[in-house]
């Protein structure tokens, strides 16, 4: 793993530093969308970390939701650490790429992956759902450096994502959204406002992707409401839509390319994962959709993940 | 003289548009009754109509502010915050985003088109948000001073305007001050606080009050968050009585706010001009007021009983 682009950040940081640096350091972050330039056999290292993470969190906590984290571990990770230009030392930069965890439920995966860029330290962690903790049990954008939307009330955060991509246009930058929902979480008609208005709206500089795990709290998605064909309901909205699977790191990759390459329409990353990934007795195990591990599964899962 | 507080909304939009390039307009399909239409011709670029889908406006309304946007959403005030409650919790509230929902069609003076369209619950759910600022302009003047205030505050506000034209009740000379409530005529018996279209009653009903030898007390109580706690403690101990007016329901809306107030600061006798807990069918909007009983004669009425109820 190559931190190389960890003196941008210092350097940005740094009030003291030269016009020319500063601008040196920006275009790096330009070219170069993340700080941590990490091959796919490191990214697939930092999912697992991730993972471990996820476990570790929402065992010490005593509750959470481990099942809809472990499914966007890789989708996650290639956002992170690949894909979003974003400088953890400047959180708050205007031109960073926004990501939106609309399915807020998922916030230790998303803690678990500001930490490891640097938004704040990796002991953090442990806190997560404490009293007094920066990690709040669903995401809080004001508790938490980088978290960009409150959410975990369902079905809100596409909605918010057109904001800010409008935002992106009026003001002729060209910082681009990425926001991810669970497929149950498709349910909420707001979502489907939302799609609607994407494609009404010509945003090319949103993208929108589908953990599809197939499961919500009350079993498979099937059986609970059904939402198929989901990739078809996209299409039919005016996306841009692509199917991959959301666990492939390299076809996570693929399919954010090919977003940025298209014109005048937004883009469905539909995710095809599996609940629980990683841990064998919480993989499309809807009982871990929102149970945490006890402190023997814990030990179990951590063993499978080494 | 009346005038309508939407118009006055509009062209105040209009004024601040030519001011601030970061305020963005957005609209549910009904910019031609919030009169946010007015916006939209003058700056195509910066306004958003979100079609009839607004719990996506706010939400959209919610992203471009945490974007560096002064965002104004408008429908009906019976759309907003009622069909939207969760995602002005969640989006705006809760983050205290920089959004203005400004609302027409408040109240029962929607009048023909039902119980669909009266506004009546709207400020009772836009009071419990925590964080939110929430004016009900009394006249189209002051409307245009309060949008302004609202474009210049940060944070979250709920602005409830109404369909009919209204009359003018404060003096050329008025400054709106957000949470001060406007003393529009001083009194020692009894103080009737008013709120929107009310106010124009309450002092209707402080001059037939008059000619009885009732010195009353209007108070024009547009902001209703944060609320003017000391004008209230202060007309309650200068005059021993108080009559609040809303076309509103009862509970959570003016009068319940007030109670809260003089209950723990200065406790005195209260009576409650506002809608009971019921809804209210299509009629003419003179009719419907009538029918409620939000009537210059009513508070009349109530602010006698409780200056009768002292002297016994």
């Amino acid at each position: 793993m190559s931190l190389s682009g960890q003196g941008a950040g210092e350097e940005r940081a740094n009030p003291g530093a030269s016009a020319d640096v500063t601008a040196e350091a920006v275009n790096f972050l330009r070219e170069r969308p993340s700080l941590m330039i990490l091959s796919l056999e490191e990214m697939a290292e930092m999912a697992k970390k991730l993972r471990r993470h996820v476990i570790k969190m929402t065992g010490k906590a005593g509750s959470g939701h481990p099942g809809g984290s472990l499914s966007a571990a890789e989708i996650i990770t290639a956002l992170y650490f690949k894909y979003l230009r974003h400088n953890p030392a400047n959180p708050c930069w205007e031109d960073r790429d926004r990501f939106v965890l609309s399915k807020g439920h998922a916030a230790p995966l998303l803690y678990a992956a500001l930490a490891e860029s640097g938004y704040f330290d990796v002991g953090e962690l442990a806190t997560l759902r404490a009293l007094g903790s920066c990690l709040q049990g669903h995401c809080d954008m004001t508790a938490t450096l980088g978290v960009e939307m409150s959410s975990g009330s369902l079905g809100q955060g596409l909605s918010f994502g057109i904001g800010i991509a409008l935002a992106s246009r009026l003001d002729s930058r060209d910082y681009r959204v990425y926001i991810l929902l669970g497929d149950g979480e498709c349910d909420e008609g707001q979502v489907w406002e939302a799609a609607m208005a994407s494609a009404h709206f010509k945003l090319d500089n949103l993208v929108a992707i589908i953990d599809h795990n197939k499961q919500q709290i009350d079993g498979w998605n099937r059986e609970v409401m059904n939402i198929e064909p989901l990739a078809e309901k996209w299409k039919a909205f005016g996306w841009h839509t692509i199917e991959v699977d959301g666990h492939d790191l390299s076809q996570l990759i693929t399919a954010f390319d090919e977003a940025k390459q298209v014109k005048g329409r937004p883009t469905a990353v539909i995710a095809h994962t599996i609940k629980g990934k990683g841990v064998s007795f919480m993989e499309n195990n809807p009982e871990f959709h929102g149970r945490a591990p006890t402190a023997a599964e814990v030990e179990r899962a951590l063993e499978e993940l080494k | 003289m009346e005038q309508s507080t939407r118009e006055a909304y509009g062209e105040t939009l209009v004024e601040l548009g030519e001011e601030n390039p970061d305020i963005v307009v957005l609209d549910a399909d009904l910019s031609k009754s919030t009169m946010t239409r007015l916006f939209a011709e003058k700056f195509p670029g910066r306004f958003f109509d979100c079609g009839i889908a607004e719990q996506n406006m706010i939400g959209i309304a919610a992203g471009l502010a945490a974007s560096g946007k002064t965002v104004f959403a408008s429908t009906f005030a019976v759309f907003a915050p009622g069909r939207c409650f969760d995602q002005i919790r969640m989006s705006i509230a809760q983050p205290g985003l920089n959004v203005k929902i400004v609302t027409s069609h408040g109240g029962i003076t929607v009048g023909e088109d039902g119980t669909s369209h009266h506004a009546i619950e709207d400020l009772a759910l836009a009071c419990s948000f925590p964080g939110f600022s929430v004016v009900v302009p009394a006249d189209a003047a002051e409307v245009a001073q309060a949008v302004r205030a609202a474009a210049q505050t940060y944070g979250p506000f709920y602005i409830r305007l109404s369909r009919p034209k209204t009359p003018l009740v404060y003096a050329a000379d008025y400054r709106f001050n957000l949470g001060k409530a406007a003393t529009l005529r001083e009194g020692k018996d009894v103080t009737v606080i008013g709120m929107g279209i009310m106010v124009a009653f309450a002092l209707e009903a402080a001059q037939n009050l008059a000619r009885d030898g009732i010195d009353c007390r209007v108070l024009s109580m547009s902001t209703l968050k944060p609320l003017d706690e000391d004008a209230i403690a202060k007309a309650a101990r200068e005059t021993g009585a108080i009559v609040t007016a809303e076309e509103h329901i009862r509970r959570g809306g003016l009068g319940s706010t007030v109670a809260q107030v003089v209950a723990e600061q200065q406790p005195v006798p209260m009576s409650f001009i506002a809608i009971n807990d019921t809804y209210v069918r299509s009629g003419k909007p003179g009719e419907l007021l009538q029918e409620q009983g939000l009537t210059a004669a009513r508070i009349e009425d109530a602010a006698r009983s409780l200056v009768l109820n002292k002297s016994r």
